[in-house]
């Protein structure tokens, strides 16, 4: 019993020396404050197969800590461009040599080169890159690259063939490019029956919203993680919004036309009936109708802004 | 083959009793801890982290295993004196040093059992709580079987390294054993490079010298079948059966020349 009551003497002071080691060490950091915290806008070894070497065999493990890395870099640099307006990006364009997001390309491509098989982090990590600023790097052709390195490690991956397709529609508008990697993706063994009509519509009609639309549904369906799946619902969301606006703006048009004042407000509109309501986005805000007779997105909704379409876009016929 | 036996039983007891399997809970630790915290860092990737993890951890706590208490198999008993009433016994000098490779081996094998339940049992509770759309995306199924085969060549790793360590300390001291088993651990890693040495360098003498090199160190990199198994990617029985007889064959030379040098030695 006596041995029981000194153990357990022990813990306790074990407990209140690093308690109070913790105290001293508040007191010390609160009088003499260390120097800044260093940077995270880079890497300390920046060579792919040279990390392969130190792994010593632990490559896959040395890519899941890579990707972690990845995933909180995104994460953080977007919270801080996104949170802190126009003074976060030049904050962070600053910490990162004049590009926000500068470490993203490196960290994706040490994170392949340690796991050439890491699909997610070709598929994932290319939206990353595309996506403008700051959702994104902006780096399309970087995004293109990355997933050309996936092909080479796995050379029937239809998904990394339709994603650059997607990129080359999406970001760069170049549709006979798009349309070319379609069809690739289309003739490989295990790949979805409708990507040879998208390759055939993307060729034949430089793209349209109901491609668009198409395109966005497959990346839904075909989505490895939750996070792809919801931005894939919001780019469909926004698809959404983009046809309400073409449909209202035909209404303003219309009532401006014969002659009926509509104002700054959807009220004149409400009140001649040709609308039940003050019409919402799909997020649930109402949309804007600005004093030109704009219909437009607020900035006040989860789904602004409107992604820029590729210049053949326009509403599904 | 009894008095064999015998000490490989001692060996896996004396273990358990050194508290050796207690490694077990710190894995048991490390994987709940890192199944809870990797679901909220890595997009989605929790499943191939675990499995990344489980088995990157078990070949690492199998390495230590070997390679620490490989070393003092020989040692301690020089160490404590009990070698001479050791052999002052019916027993034969390579009965002694086979019945502590084997009595190692048995821990190994029963650590990395263990080991692999517990991979299993943590991949089971995340498949469970993992919703179907989603684990049909994966590259491998959660619950995969093709684990046991990167677990089973981690073994015969591990045996081909308990070797080298025994080997090193029928001669070295344990920490120049040590410092020698894993330097050779590192160079069977990468030992596949020797053999393209020849593309780098301009002198043939060095190249021939890398090429011997090449077949005389272990290949340990072709017993690492994990980014496959995780990845999905068939790996072919023949290749695994090959690797294990090439892995048998290895530890049998590095036990013939412990052996040897072993029966050799005066402990006067």
């Amino acid at each position: 019993m006596p041995s029981k009551v000194a153990g357990l003497a022990g813990v306790l002071a074990a407990v209140a020396l690093v308690a109070l080691a913790g105290t001293v060490q508040l007191v010390r950091e609160r009088r003499y404050p260390g120097p800044p915290v260093v940077s995270e806008e880079r890497l300390t070894l920046a060579s792919g197969p040279l990390l392969k070497r130190l792994a010593v065999g632990y490559d896959m493990l040395a890519a899941d800590l890579y990707w972690i890395r990845t995933i909180q870099y995104y994460g953080s640099t977007k919270l801080q461009l996104s949170g802190q307006g126009s003074t976060g990006l030049s904050a962070a364009s600053g910490q990162a040599k004049g590009t926000p997001y500068a470490l993203l390309a490196p960290l994706l491509d040490l994170t392949t080169t340690l796991d050439p098989h890491f699909n997610i982090a070709y598929r994932f990590g290319a939206i990353f890159l595309a996506e403008p600023v700051p959702a994104g790097a902006g780096r399309p052709d970087l995004a293109i690259a990355l997933l050309e390195k996936g092909l080479k490690a796995r050379a029937d991956k239809w998904e990394y063939m339709q994603d650059i397709g997607f990129v080359h529609y999406w970001w760069r508008q170049d549709t006979k490019t798009a349309a070319e990697w379609f069809d690739r993706a289309s003739r490989m063994p295990g790949a979805p029956w409708w990507l040879r009509s998208l390759a055939a519509n993307t060729l034949a009609q430089g793209g349209d919203r109901r491609s668009s639309r198409l395109m966005w549904e497959s990346i839904r369906e075909s989505a490895e993680i939750d996070w792809l799946r919801r931005d894939a619902e919001r780019r469909l969301l926004q698809l959404q919004a983009l046809d309400d606006i073409d449909a209202l703006q035909r209404i303003v048009d219309e009532l401006n036309k014969r002659g009926f004042a509509v104002g700054e407000t959807w009220d004149a509109v409400v009140e001649r009936r040709v609308l039940r309501a003050v019409p919402v986005d799909p997020g649930g805000t109402p949309y804007e109708l600005r004093p030109d007779g704009r219909v437009r997105l607020s900035p006040k909704s989860s789904l602004f802004p409107l992604p820029s379409e590729p210049q053949s876009l326009g509403p599904p016929s | 083959m009894n008095a064999t036996a015998l000490i490989a039983w001692n060996v896996f007891r004396e273990s358990v009793r050194d508290k050796v399997l207690y490694n077990l809970v710190l894995f048991a630790v490390l994987l709940m801890g890192a199944s809870y915290l990797i679901g909220q860092l890595t997009a989605g990737q929790d499943v191939k982290i675990i499995k990344d993890l489980g088995l990157a951890a078990t070949s690492v706590f199998g390495l230590f295993i070997a390679v620490f208490i490989g070393i003092g198999l020989v040692s301690k008993e020089v160490e404590r004196r009990s070698i001479y009433s050791l052999l002052s016994k019916p027993i034969e000098r390579h009965q002694l040093l086979l019945g502590k490779y084997a009595g190692l081996a048995l821990t190994l094998a029963v650590n990395l059992s263990v080991m692999a339940v517990a991979l299993y049992a943590v991949l089971a509770y995340m498949v469970w709580t993992t919703d179907p759309q989603t684990a049909q995306a994966w590259d491998a199924p959660g619950l995969d079987p093709a684990l046991l085969n990167a677990i089973g060549l981690t073994f015969v790793e591990l045996a081909v390294v308990t070797a080298m360590a025994l080997f090193f300390s029928t001669f070295s001291t344990p920490m120049l054993s040590a410092a020698m088993t894993f330097a050779l651990f590192v160079a069977g890693r990468f030992s596949a490079d020797l053999r393209n040495f020849h593309e780098i360098v301009e002198s043939p003498v060095a190249a021939i010298m890398a090429r011997a090199l090449y077949w005389v160190l272990p290949n340990l990199s072709q017993f690492d079948v994990r980014a496959q198994v995780v990845h999905g990617i068939p790996v072919p029985v023949g290749s695994c059966v090959l690797t294990a007889v090439y892995g048998a064959l290895y530890v049998a030379a590095l036990l013939v020349v412990a052996t040897l040098i072993f029966s050799r030695r005066d402990f006067k």
